[in-house]
């Protein structure tokens, strides 16, 4: 079981100071639009890798007008272990993490928590442009990998040494050689982490009894086929460097992977789906990422789902509780109205989010029958 | 804090030396005044002396105070071998475990376009006529396990070609370590290079 006991925000956003405790079940959060409901949420997300589900900047998260800077505290317990998390930042600087008050990367995180979540913000990711599907690929890769985001950082400063050659068009051969074999080797392992990921998604789907539909998931590449091999995707690079010179950027890798989507029992894709459709695969997803992670380390993740329950039928949305308890998840979610929450019942734990000039104040419940 | 301005000044130079911040200057500046006699007065006219004779030799990089160091100096240290690393720092590191009996090359950094740190700028012109012209056979590369250190480890090997036998230090479990705190990647390099007991 992995779960937040207790979080503090202190200064962060429109919290100034907010002391919560928690037990293992789920949390609803509701209140008026801007309350700061999701900036809760937020707070929840940064205790994973990474910039957190709206991908700010530590300067953007700090209260204002004192902008003194931001920290969150939790006690995170994952089967019975206690772990004092602390994430600060002052004035705008860095992230600092804190486990049981040693100093830590980032990445430390994901070996203790896992966290996935559901935004309004990907409700276009099937129409939209292959980078947020990339992204949401690599948030479900790292939550089954953390050396994922390793593997991804490591690549990404290899590419961008290369492209800052492609532009000054340098011509060293060596200097591309010795950049480019960083970049397949990093490549390879990405590539396998999404492969795998993808397996363990799509058998957590088939496997499952769910109100919420399939999807099948598979990669494809901008042009061509992924090389498997670090010596093909090191020759692909070579063959692409006057192109990719051409273009002032590299053109061949994972970063020019896209992850297709398609509605299973219809056999449509995903990007041509209804709406709603739409947001059930990614429901789906969600929950087969909770499922598998489950199997995988023992505990069910931290859930974070912004405003899903107003958008699903009264069935759908019996279902997504029922299947969030049955997976004993702390899911956290919100909505505008308690109502939603409804069904819930006590099952789940509350937080009331009101907000006055700019200031958002928390009451806690103990269950969603208010 | 009440005092002269000098030892202010000087409490801000000292806080801008690696591993220093200000509470550890001013405990330093304040113990050094204490005992001015036996480890101010010297410590300034040392420093006196090495800003004047300080160098990097004019051959591997490494600094001392003659244009060539005593290294390169050595016919001893001529044993055909050189080894290269990325800072003065990791040659002295090698010179302290002693078991290394050739020359070194000292590049300077690491290649990265980013900061337009080229082959140039890292002496790898140099480490070439090093080769032909002191009979060298093997290349040693001892440069940091990150990206930008085997970026330039594969880069001069790569260019060096099969002129000269090129090797690397191995990677694995330290001297008196333990598995328990080790990182999945020092694990995982060290299992594949494991050899026969």
């Amino acid at each position: 079981m992995l779960h937040l006991s207790t979080l503090v925000l202190s200064h962060f956003r429109s919290h100034k100071l907010a002391r919560l405790t928690f037990d293992q079940r789920p949390v609803a959060i509701y209140g008026n639009n801007g309350s700061g409901k999701t900036n809760i949420l937020e707070a929840v997300s940064l205790f994973s890798p990474g910039r957190g589900m709206r991908r700010a900047s530590a300067l953007d998260m700090t209260r204002r007008p004192e902008s003194l800077g931001w920290q969150l505290q939790s006690d995170l317990v994952r089967n019975e272990r206690i772990h004092q998390t602390k994430i600060t930042s002052d004035k705008g600087a860095a992230r600092r993490v804190l486990i049981d008050d040693k100093p830590v990367s980032q990445l430390a995180l994901g070996e203790i928590s896992r966290v996935i979540w559901l935004v309004p913000a990907m409700d276009r990711l099937w129409i939209e442009g292959a980078e947020g599907r990339r992204r949401f690929l690599d948030r479900i890769t790292l939550s089954f990998f953390p050396s994922h985001a390793e593997a991804s950082l490591n690549y990404e400063k290899a590419m961008r040494e290369r492209n800052k050659l492609l532009k000054e068009q340098i011509r060293d051969a060596h200097w591309y050689r010795a950049i480019e074999l960083q970049m397949a080797q990093t490549s390879i392992e990405i590539h396998t982490a999404r492969m795998r990921a993808l397996d363990l998604i799509q058998n957590a789907q088939d496997t499952a009894t769910t109100e919420f539909p399939a999807a099948q998931l598979t990669l494809e590449q901008s042009e061509g086929d992924m090389p498997t091999l670090v010596d093909d995707l090191k020759s692909a690079l070579e063959e692409s460097r006057f192109r990719d010179m051409a273009a002032g950027r590299t053109l061949v890798g994972p970063h020019r992977t896209d992850m297709i989507g398609v509605f299973q029992r219809k056999g449509v894709l995903a990007k041509d789906c209804s709406t709603g459709e739409q947001k059930a695969l990614l429901i789906s997803m969600i929950l087969a990422n909770a499922r598998a992670l489950k199997d995988q380390i023992g505990a069910a993740p931290l859930v974070l789902l912004d405003e899903v329950s107003a958008h699903l039928d009264n069935q759908r949305r019996a279902a997504l509780y029922q299947e969030i308890c049955d997976l004993g998840a702390q899911a956290w979610m919100t909505g505008t109205e308690i109502d939603v929450f409804h069904e819930l019942g006590d099952r789940a734990q509350a937080i009331h989010v009101t907000d006055a000039d700019g200031l958002s104040h928390c009451t806690q419940h103990e269950s969603c029958l208010i | 804090m009440s005092g002269a301005k000098d030892i202010h000044d000087l409490i801000d130079l000292m806080a801008k030396l690696p591993g220093l911040g200000p509470r550890s200057a001013r405990r330093t500046v304040l113990h050094m005044v204490r005992k001015k006699s036996y480890l101010l007065a010297p410590l300034a006219d040392l420093m006196q002396q090495v800003a004047a004779s300080a160098r990097e030799c004019l051959n591997c990089g490494n600094i001392g105070t003659t244009d060539i160091c005593d290294i390169c100096d050595s016919e001893k240290r001529a044993n055909g071998e050189i080894c290269v690393v990325e800072d003065v720092a990791d040659l002295w590191a090698m010179e302290r475990a002693g078991v290394f009996h050739g020359r070194y090359h000292v590049l300077g950094g690491t290649l990265s376009a980013l900061d337009a740190i080229g082959p140039d700028e890292l002496r790898v012109p140099k480490l070439r006529d090093r080769i032909a012209s002191e009979s060298i056979s093997e290349v040693i590369l001892a440069l940091n396990t990150t990206i930008d250190g085997q970026t330039t480890a594969h880069y001069i090997a790569d260019e060096l070609g099969s002129d000269v036998n090129i090797t690397t230090l191995a990677k694995g479990v330290p001297i008196g370590g333990e598995l328990d705190y080790l990182d999945d990647g020092t694990i995982s390099a060290a299992l594949r290079a494991r050899k026969a007991f």
